[in-house]
């Protein structure tokens, strides 16, 4: 198969999946060894064509003109094909443990969730993908569009609101602010695509510039700056699976993803240094860490603490992305593998807690740790990295942004860096405390009594192997590294 | 002989074909004629489409009478693309109307119903074929009549209301442009438009002119229910029968446009309406109220048809915000914007349609959980309904794509940020509806629901269909409009 085709099966692989799985919707064993054999067969296609893209070479192929001038066409770049790798490995591995969280947790209506998540999978190896802005804006709303009835899963009155807060603020930031800064953009520069050094040097004023920034950096809701933050809070009604991929990795990847290309290849790096608002939407990024993680120290439902933290984490990569140092953008793409790894075992965890014991709240889980060791071990290696402590993957991450942080010479983010990490520690070391040395019988007041295991072994499979992915990257960081050295060697 | 005749013949065959249709007492005879008919139209409408993008603007003398005395038929561009839509509903929704007439129409009225419909096309149509300034008033007024018919047929008393408000609007817009073509005529002694803009240049500072001019636009946008003018609309299409709000939606209002740009840019000129008579400012102004307050209006309609008619109110202001730019990207988007909502609303008010046949009420209360009884029906709301949000891939994402990029290029952002806005209010409204349809227990009459009839649900789907063809490749669209928009200003640079 030519790349270009692999490419483009990449993208048709996950959304041509849901008709298979709507097929096989009276029988669920072939209806999720369909899930499993998309996920698997989709990594391996990805995986076949990077090698291809760390020898240099650029695959592309287009395949409309909906608009003359404006091609839907998909190209790989280092970033991209990071983006790409880590989404499909981490849907194989979540493939696995929905399985496991649906059938113990006697989900309704499954073939839809399957057929959903494919397609928002799909959506994101479009987002990956994508050969121009325009490209990457179709995929970027049709990601929000297939996730909101995985959202809204549960149905009733709570997933209503938590929908209409996601498709609000997702649509309602995309639909403003991100589509005019593209329609804007176009009108400015007559073109949309992905250029190495930018497409808007040259062409305008710095104020207007700044503008266009301010649009887009805020107009992709899915990085969750403040304010366009409390749709990640509001998603979490999603049963865990959908948290855990969707807005631990996938859609709020796309988000940071999105940025960070806007500001390589739209801005460039050397015209974002001139841009005068950058300066002061780096204090947004940084205001973004602060407040997010002081709002997770306060929470005591485990997977809202899980969403503020990760708005927190995610306002890193903004602030990498506006860093305009080539070390920045290595943090930046580093930390959306590391901080992917680190988070979706935290959720597995979360989600493991629930099917077996069905307990939400870090109040009700002392002594959690010694019924349910293995998942608590996981989660404990997940903290790690939140933190950003070897040997954990967050480490090498938080590590290449205090240098691009130094390198940029912007002292003050180095500050609220470690700022962040002591609050990180304030917030993940209790529950782990909490869940090892406090005795069980302080859940006895909440009238609770423990009798559950293990989470199922599907569950636990999947724990371990994202939990050893974290550790792994620690000491092997070589596959997304060589990616970010290339895309950041590309960029200057 | 027949071909080099077509620009007649598509008047003329609905036009004879209602009388005879008349004949037909059995309803299901009459439903056959007007298909028959309505597919003949269309198939007229491709063949002189065809000749116009190929040949450029066809005229044509009626009864060889010479121009400017005898009555004139032209089609350039932007008539091609308005006879093209028009003809394209009436066959698509024609196959539809079987079943949802039988359910809504008495059927002694059948008949009347199917003859009223060819007459009405035949109006539209004639609109849009006619070089001549009082043929056009005629054309009108055989739309507008056999519409206050087709609309009095719908089934609630409160129809016969609604046609009656109708048809004192429409009178009085009617008069208006009565009266303003007699004004034209007074002053240059021709009807003939083309001949009209030649001569108009030499009266054109005469205050008898400049009346005209605000008669016969005042009067247009009545019938083009053009902000604050439009009172009459969300009545008529909320009591109308389903088909006839979508026929409406799809191509009246549209054809109301068509005759704005006419007058605009071929009769007056853009020199005279936009720059000495300021009617872009006017009309933009107009557009910015219509988009937002009818916008606003729609998020607070429990009736899902009157919503989807607030929301045509709205629709019209967009079209008009680019035609008020007056350059070729803002009229261009004007057109794109028109033919794509015609698309989108008709399969809306279809889809609608459906629901009324099988549910007999469209207020939201009545829907809750009507997606599990009719899955097919709620889809295609949904997938309309993401296009009249705007989302990529549809022909709403491209319409409102080329209108934003117009409007920013003539330097008002603040009113591409409305449009934008807008469509967020517009995605409020639909999602109230899929909230509805899709999380809210079903009451207990709705286990006897069932989907839709196929015979309703392919028109449906194939207007669906053309939506996300559209949104993939709008190439053809874009070329036609732009054609258009050059055809029109190019004549008023002459």
């Amino acid at each position: 198969m030519s790349p270009e085709i692999t490419l483009l099966a990449c993208i048709a692989l996950p959304l041509l999946a849901p008709a298979l799985i709507t097929a096989l919707h009276r029988w669920p064993n072939p209806r999720e060894a369909v899930t499993l054999l998309t996920s698997g067969g989709l990594f391996l296609l990805v995986l076949s064509l990077h090698h291809l893209v760390l020898q240099g070479t650029r695959p592309a192929i287009n395949i409309a003109e909906p608009i003359p001038g404006l091609k839907i066409g998909f190209e790989i770049e280092p970033l991209g094909m990071l983006f790409a790798l880590l989404a499909s490995f981490l849907w194989l591995v979540t493939s696995v443990y929905s399985i496991g969280y649906m059938r113990s947790h006697h989900e309704s209506r499954q073939t839809s969730f399957y057929s959903y998540f494919a397609v928002a999978l799909g959506s994101v190896m479009g987002i990956a993908f994508a050969g121009n802005l325009f490209t990457l804006f179709i995929f970027y709303e049709l990601l929000t569009l297939s996730t909101y009835p995985l959202v809204t899963h549960a149905g009733g009155d709570n997933a209503r609101e938590g929908g209409r807060m996601y498709l609000g603020y997702l649509l309602g930031s995309s639909i403003i602010l991100l589509l005019l800064a593209i329609v804007w953009t176009w009108s400015l520069t007559g073109t949309l695509d992905f250029r190495a050094g930018g497409i808007l040097e040259g062409t305008v004023t710095p104020g207007v510039a700044s503008l266009l920034l301010v649009l887009f950096i805020f107009g992709i809701g899915k990085a969750a700056v403040i304010p366009f933050h409390l749709w990640l809070p509001a998603a979490m009604v999603a049963p865990t699976p959908v948290s855990a991929l969707l807005h631990a990795v996938a859609v709020v990847k796309a988000g940071v993803f999105t940025v960070l290309k806007v500001a390589i290849y739209i801005f460039g790096i050397d015209f974002l240094a001139q841009v005068p608002a950058t300066q002061w939407l780096t204090y947004v990024a940084v205001a973004t860490i602060l407040l997010a993680s002081l709002v997770a120290l306060r929470q005591d439902n485990l997977k809202l603490l899980l969403a503020w933290s990760t708005i927190s984490q995610l306002s890193y990569i903004v602030l990498c992305a506006l860093l305009i140092t080539p070390l920045g953008i290595v943090g930046g793409g580093l930390h959306i593998v590391m901080h992917a790894f680190a988070k979706i075992t935290l959720f597995f965890c979360a989600g493991a807690i629930i099917v077996t014991t069905h307990k939400t709240r870090i109040s009700e889980m002392n002594g959690i740790g010694r019924r349910m060791p293995w998942t608590m071990a996981a989660f404990t290696i997940g903290a790690l990295s939140m933190i950003g402590l070897p040997p954990t993957a967050g480490f090498i991450s938080k590590w290449y942004i205090l240098l691009g942080a130094i390198d940029a010479q912007q002292m003050f983010a180095v500050g609220v860096i470690i700022i962040s990490t002591l609050l990180n520690a304030a917030y993940f070391l209790p529950i782990v405390y909490t869940a090892f040395f406090r005795s069980p019988k302080g859940n006895m007041e909440h009238g609770l009594k423990d009798t559950h295991g293990e989470a199922p072994v599907a569950i636990l499979l999947a724990i371990t192997v994202t939990a050893l992915g974290t550790i792994v990257l620690f000491f092997f960081p070589d596959l997304p590294l060589d990616l970010v050295l290339q895309l950041a060697g590309e960029s200057k | 002989m027949l071909l080099a005749n077509l620009p007649a013949l598509q008047v003329v065959i609905p036009l004879v074909s209602a009388p005879l249709c008349l004949l037909l007492r059995n309803p299901r005879h009459a439903w056959a004629w007007a298909t028959l008919v309505s597919t003949m139209v269309l198939a007229v409408a491709v063949m002189l489409a065809q000749r116009v993008y190929a040949e450029g603007t066809i005229s044509y003398a009626i009864g060889a009478w010479a121009t400017p005395w005898g009555i004139e038929y032209r089609i350039d561009m932007a008539g091609a693309l308005m006879i093209l839509l028009i003809a394209a509903i009436g066959a698509v929704i024609m196959p539809y109307a079987r079943r949802s007439i039988r359910h809504e129409i008495a059927r002694k009225h059948i008949t009347l119903f199917y003859t009223s419909y060819l007459l009405c096309l035949t109006g539209l149509l004639g609109i849009v074929v006619t070089g001549d300034a009082f043929n056009l008033f005629v054309f009108l007024e055989i739309s507008s009549l056999s519409s206050y018919v087709l609309i009095s047929l719908g089934s609630t008393r409160r129809a016969l209301t609604a046609a009656f408000q109708y048809l004192v609007m429409g009178t009085i817009g009617a008069t208006f442009i009565l009266i303003g073509v007699g004004l034209l005529y007074m002053m240059t002694g021709t009807l003939n438009m083309t001949d009209l803009a030649q001569r108009l240049p030499e009266v054109t500072d005469t205050r008898t002119i400049r009346v005209a001019f605000a008669f016969v636009t005042v009067g247009v946008s009545i019938k083009l229910a053009l902000f604050p003018l439009h009172i009459w609309l969300p009545n008529a299409y909320t009591f109308a029968p389903s088909v006839v709000s979508a026929f409406m939606a799809a191509t009246a209002t549209k054809a109301g446009v068509y005759v704005l740009l006419r007058l605009f840019f071929t009769v007056f000129g853009s020199e005279f309406s936009f720059t000495a008579m300021h009617v872009g400012e006017i009309l933009m102004l107009l557009a910015f109220a219509a988009i937002l307050v009818a916008s606003l209006v729609a998020v607070f309609e429990n009736n899902v048809k009157r919503m989807l008619a607030y929301s045509s109110v709205a629709q019209i202001g967009y079209t008009i915000l680019g035609i008020s730019l007056a350059s070729t990207a803002g009229v261009t988007a004007g057109i794109i914007y028109l033919v794509n909502h015609a698309l989108i609303k008709g399969a809306l008010f279809l889809a609608l349609g459906c629901v009324f046949l099988r549910l007999g009420s469209v207020t939201l209360k009545d829907m809750h959980g009507l997606a599990r009884h009719m899955p097919w029906t709620m889809a295609a709301f949904v997938a309309g309904g993401l296009s009249l949000i705007g989302m990529p891939l549809t022909a709403g994402f491209i319409s409102k794509w080329y209108l934003v990029s117009a409007v920013l290029a003539a330097g008002y952002w603040p009113l591409a940020v409305l449009v934008l806005v807008s469509s967020l209010l517009a995605l409020i409204y639909i999602w109230r509806v899929v909230e509805a349809a899709y999380f809210n227990v079903p009451g207990a009459a709705m286990h006897k629901v069932k989907e839709a009839p196929a015979s309703m649900l392919i028109p449906v789907w194939l207007l669906i269909g053309v939506n996300l063809y559209v949104g993939i490749d709008a190439s053809l669209i874009f070329s036609m409009a732009q054609q258009a928009a050059d055809t029109l200003i190019g004549q008023a640079l002459q």
